[in-house]
């Protein structure tokens, strides 16, 4: 079946002409539209631009011109905040509903250089607030391996598409677990990079100092592949550290001998579920016998970091939101009499609950009188949280924890209590305060849904995070496919 | 600490964003909530911790004074909710 | 009795740097193009879209920062200021709170009296334009709907604060004037009011002459010219000492300036002041400036107003008052030096006489602009050459700049076109002489009776009769002789 077949495959079978870029594209159309009823993970699909990039790549490849790119062959689905010249752009917001960006993400423009089929935009929370996608302004996606669960978020419909198989590759963006939490809940590899590595240029802003794009794969030597092509310098982000990641070599035997790896306690706490956690000590036990180190460590300031984020998120996303307002493009509301009404009837037609509530909170905690009780002292936790970090890393190569403590649970179980909602980051959270790189990879089910086992490493190291979680990929294969896939087996 | 519905009102204002009577009355009780497990923070001392803006420190990122290709005003407009002569059009100022 | 009041000015003067592009994005940064022709997704605030800083944007802030005798600081960051309009594309401004790139400055201006006040800068922070609207009305709660163009947003502003040091409206007028020439001097804006380049907000408050405490201050905003300014500070100073006077208390609130009505209306009370929910601008890294850096910027500043001032005292003897004149506006003394580089030196004191009292007579007249001086420094230059070499008069020198400026000719072609050169040939003059003596049998008469007077009288007939070319001191011995020998006296 061709949907099932990696992304470094198909690269091969295109560039041999063992499968043509029709084929494949083909191929996964008819994936989507077979499961899309059951998963609803794309709020666009792009068949004819697909298909007749599909064909150019066919025909360059006959005739030789231009080598063959990383992708090429390989279609991928894109996050819908990130922008895409001439393609609808919701952010998964009925404020954007029929927004059309004039321009490329630079994400974008390096998948369409690599040769890429980009195949549709996937579905999303709300400016990517959430971690369950119940938040979408269109419809909440599905969890493949139990459509009564959600594929946790805010990356819902890249994390549920990949593991439906109705796309290769993926890109999704995290601000505070939105690639690692899915992709966990999805049991899929997913990267959320170093902050800095890969330009947020075109990705719709929800928390600018918090946010980075990253990569959805079913195994980690695609998610490198993804990583390679995604990361580097551009100057149009000035917070875009213009490093290019060095060349990742992935294979031979598994090892982890002479790698320090550390066990944080208090990601063990109260509130994780014990049959994740006995995968997690499973998953400890087979990196210990790949030969790393490991050893229990403290970051002592980790239950302050949730309460730093949900100061921090919501007040940089107020002045993020603040150009929603029905002026240059996007809803505006039919009954307004002067400016104000209009811009106050516009922004409660367009944004969704969450929304709203982050706007109020943000908005808030930057008020006069309160900048220094909320936000300032948010930015101070912030510091030690960074320096917990700091210290463990003199000892540790890198860090393990569970990527969410809980797995999938129903939909609409969690949806009026946010506050819920939001601990379910607990784990997450503090590496996009101090903008490390974290990996969420599979290691086993609990009770029949997917647990992620997390690497947190130290900034710019995400070549050696891929290392770690590819030994680890290689002796204890995650070969369980949700019920979606099974049928084509 | 919690929150009164004139606070929740005065920030809708600052926010222009618009809610209903029922939006009134949840995001007081939730945003206070929320706040009073925010407050956590302040079992913690951080008189002299400096915060931290940017998690990866990088300064001086600089354009060169060169203009690049502006967009075609047509495709721009054409995203407006609504456009006369070249320009976007917006309802009259109610406000200073 | 009658309290005698003070007003207390402070200025809060916006700049507009002529850099090739926008402070954000690569848009073009010009003045009078088509309606959002300028604009890209970074000033249009699309989604997604993210700033970088203008690096000569950065150079010009320092640049003034320098002219404007601030301290650089060495580490500057920026910030969000948040308040929704539509001509504020992400609804938020980009610009600095605490850590602004230049505090601490002073501009000197010279008073009435001839004594000099320093005038305090508080900062100087860089930021970004916001858009235009264009509606009905001067007032912009006038108009039905209002259209928006954003060639403007995203267009580099240096926000200019001083201390309250001002006393008047016309201190506050000098000191506009000395910003707007150092400001141009140093190249960094083209400065101009009416184009909107320069825009000013005015702090008024009144106190008892000899109070330490500052009176409440009232905010004038929307003042787009140097005389709405000052006009807008005597109105707002007479408002609070009526006010006062009549029992009553200045409310802290923000006014707009209607200029063509000449009074001023409330915007925003103290209450509804805006809360701008400032936070630190998570898009863009610090900025981080070395000694170096600032000296290196340094180096490239020009000669400025009062270092010119004083040069030309010193230097050239000019009187105080010339010297102002000419430094006044850059072009001016810019057409002086070129004039006396030409001129020679010695001709320094001649040039700017020519120049404070001719050509601005004739440049006021004719309003010309200091950007459209209607003579060429060369052509003065060959003017005083003319009179230098006795070949015409001064008199008919005044004649050749007139019609310089008219024709726009080099003073030879126009010397010789004219027929304006000196008669010096003696016994063309002696004749002119001899029939003036013989028309004015009176004077004769006048003259032998010892009146000087007549023989003055004589001459002045010759140069009538020579329309000005006779050279002066050959017609007085002519005269001289003409009267001896028509008298027959020897
Ligand atoms: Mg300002
Ligand atoms: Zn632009």
């Amino acid at each position: 079946m061709t949907h099932n077949l990696s992304a470094s495959r198909l690269n091969k079978a295109f560039a041999s002409g063992e499968l043509s870029a029709v084929e494949i594209t083909e191929a996964f159309l008819a994936r989507i539209e077979a499961t899309e009823p059951a998963v609803r993970a794309f709020l666009t699909v792009t068949a004819d631009q697909a298909r007749d990039r599909a064909k150019k790549l066919d025909g360059r490849r006959r005739n030789g011109d231009g080598e063959i790119g990383l992708l090429a062959g390989v279609p991928v689905a894109v996050k819908d905040n990130m922008c895409t010249e001439g393609i609808r752009t919701t952010c998964g917001s009925k404020i954007l509903g029929d927004y059309v960006p004039p321009y490329d993400a630079d994400v974008v423009e390096r998948l369409r250089a690599a040769g890429a089929i980009i195949i549709g935009k996937t579905n999303m929370d709300e400016f990517a607030m959430g971690s369950s996608g119940e938040n979408s302004g269109f419809w909440p996606t599905k969890n493949p391996w139990d459509p009564g669960r959600i594929p946790g978020g805010s990356s819902s419909g890249s994390a549920a598409a990949v593991a439906a198989e109705q796309v290769t590759l993926s890109l999704g963006s995290d601000t505070g677990g939105s690639i690692r939490q899915p992709a966990a809940m999805c049991g899929i590899v997913g990267l959320k990079p170093t902050y800095g590595y890969v330009s947020r240029y075109g990705l719709v802003a929800f928390a600018s100092s918090l946010d980075q794009i990253g990569p959805f794969a079913r195994d980690v030597e695609d998610c490198a592949r993804l990583f390679e092509v995604i990361a580097g310098g551009d100057r149009r982000d000035s917070t875009n550290a213009g490093r290019t990641p060095p060349a990742i070599k992935l294979g031979g035997e598994p090892s982890l001998k002479g790698v320090r790896l550390g066990v944080p306690r208090e990601y063990f706490g109260a509130g994780i579920d014990p049959e994740v956690k006995a995968r997690i000590d499973e998953a400890i036990v087979k990196l210990a016998s790949l030969g790393a180190e490991i050893g229990e460590c403290s970051l002592p300031h980790t239950e302050y970091a949730l309460s730093a984020y949900y100061i921090l998120a919501p007040a940089e996303c107020s002045a993020n939101l603040a150009r929603f307002d029905g002026v240059r493009y996007g809803h505006r509301t039919l009954d307004s009499g002067g400016l104000l009404e209009m811009y106050m009837k516009t922004r409660q037609e367009g944004f969704g609950d969450e929304v709203k509530r982050r706007i109020m909170i943000g908005t808030y905690a930057l008020s006069s009188g309160y900048y220094d009780a909320y936000y300032k002292k948010a930015q101070q936790v912030r510091t030690l949280v960074i320096r917990d970090f700091e210290q463990v890393f003199r000892q540790f190569d890198a860090l393990i924890t569970p990527t969410s403590p809980i797995t999938a649970w129903g939909l609409g179980e969690k949806t009026d209590d946010p506050l819920a909602m939001y601990l379910a980051d607990a784990c997450t959270i503090p590496v996009n305060l101090a903008g490390l790189p974290g990996i969420s990879v599979p290691c086993g089910l609990a009770n029949g849904m997917p647990v992620g086992l997390q690497l947190i490493g130290k900034h710019f190291d995400d070549h050696k995070l891929l290392q770690y979680a590819w030994a680890y990929s290689k002796a204890a294969p995650f070969d369980a496919r949700p019920p979606l896939g099974k049928g084509d087996k | 600490m919690a929150l009164t519905r004139s606070q929740v009102e005065h920030v809708s204002r600052l926010a222009r964003l618009g809610l209903s009577e029922v939006e009134k009355e949840h995001l007081t009780e939730q945003l206070s909530r929320i706040l009073e497990h925010v407050e956590s923070m302040n079992r913690l001392n951080t008189t002299d911790v400096t915060p931290t803006y940017h998690a990866v420190a990088l300064q001086n990122v600089l354009r060169e004074d060169k203009p690049h290709q502006s967009l075609d005003r047509a495709k721009v407009l054409s995203q407006a909710p609504e456009a006369e002569a070249g320009c976007f059009k917006v309802p009259k100022i109610t406000e200073g | 009795m009658a309290t005698n009041w003070e007003t207390v000015v402070g200025l809060e003067v916006h700049v507009e740097l002529s850099t090739e592009t926008k402070v954000w994005c690569g848009c073009k940064n010009e003045f009078g193009a088509e309606p959002n022709v300028n604009v890209c997704p970074v000033c249009l605030a699309l989604p997604g879209s993210l700033p970088v800083l203008n690096a000569t944007a950065l150079q010009y802030i320092i640049k003034a920062g320098l002219a404007l005798n601030c301290t650089i600081a060495h580490f500057s960051k920026f910030d969000r200021k948040n308040y929704f309009y539509p001509d504020s594309p992400m609804n938020y401004q980009i610009s600095q709170l605490d850590l602004p790139l230049c505090r601490n400055g002073w501009v000197e201006i010279v008073l009435a009296d001839g004594s000099t006040k320093r005038i305090r800068i508080n900062r100087i922070h860089l930021e970004n334009d916001a858009g235009k609207l264009l509606h009905a009305g001067d007032d912009v709660a006038e108009g039905e709907s209002s259209l928006v163009d954003f060639n403007r947003a995203g267009v580099p502003l240096i926000e200019i604060v001083t201390e309250p040091d001002l006393r008047s409206a016309e201190e506050a007028g000098l000191f506009l004037n000395k910003l707007k020439a150092i400001i141009k001097y140093c190249g960094v804006s083209d400065v101009k009011m009416e184009e909107g380049s320069m825009r000013c907000d005015v702090n008024t408050s009144v106190r008892p002459v000899g109070a330490t405490e500052y009176g409440t201050r009232s905010e004038l905003k929307n003042v787009n010219s140097f005389s709405a300014a000052l006009r807008g500070i005597e109105y707002e100073a007479k408002r609070h000492i009526a006010l006062i006077e009549a029992g009553g208390t200045v409310d802290q609130e923000t006014r707009s300036w209607r200029d063509a009505k000449g009074v001023s209306v409330v915007l925003r009370s103290k209450e509804e002041a805006n809360d701008y929910r400032y936070f630190p601008e998570p898009d863009l890294p610090p900025v981080v400036l070395t000694e170096e850096d600032i000296e290196r910027v340094r180096a490239t500043l020009p000669e400025l107003p009062d270092a010119i001032l004083r040069r030309l005292t010193t230097e050239y003897g000019l009187s105080a008052y010339d010297a102002a004149v000419i430094v006044a506006e850059k072009e001016s003394a810019e057409w002086f030096h070129e004039a006396v580089a030409l001129a020679g030196a010695g001709n320094a004191k001649a040039v700017a006489n020519w120049q404070t009292n001719e050509l601005n007579r004739v440049m006021n007249a004719k309003g010309l602009g200091p950007d459209q001086i209607p003579v060429q420094p060369r052509q003065l230059a060959e003017l005083l050459q003319l009179m230098e070499k006795g070949v015409i008069t001064g008199k008919i020198a005044k004649t050749v700049f007139e019609k310089i400026v008219e024709t726009g000719k080099d003073p030879e072609v126009i010397v010789k076109e004219e027929g304006l050169s000196q008669v010096a040939d003696e016994g063309e003059l002696a004749k002119v002489a001899m029939e003036v003596v013989v028309a004015n049998p009176k004077v004769i008469e006048d003259w032998k009776a010892g009146k000087a007077a007549a023989a003055q009288f004589l001459v002045g007939q010759m140069m009538k009769a020579t329309r000005g070319r006779a050279n002066p001191q050959l017609a007085v011995k002519l005269v001289t002789e003409a009267l001896r020998q028509h008298t027959g006296q020897a």
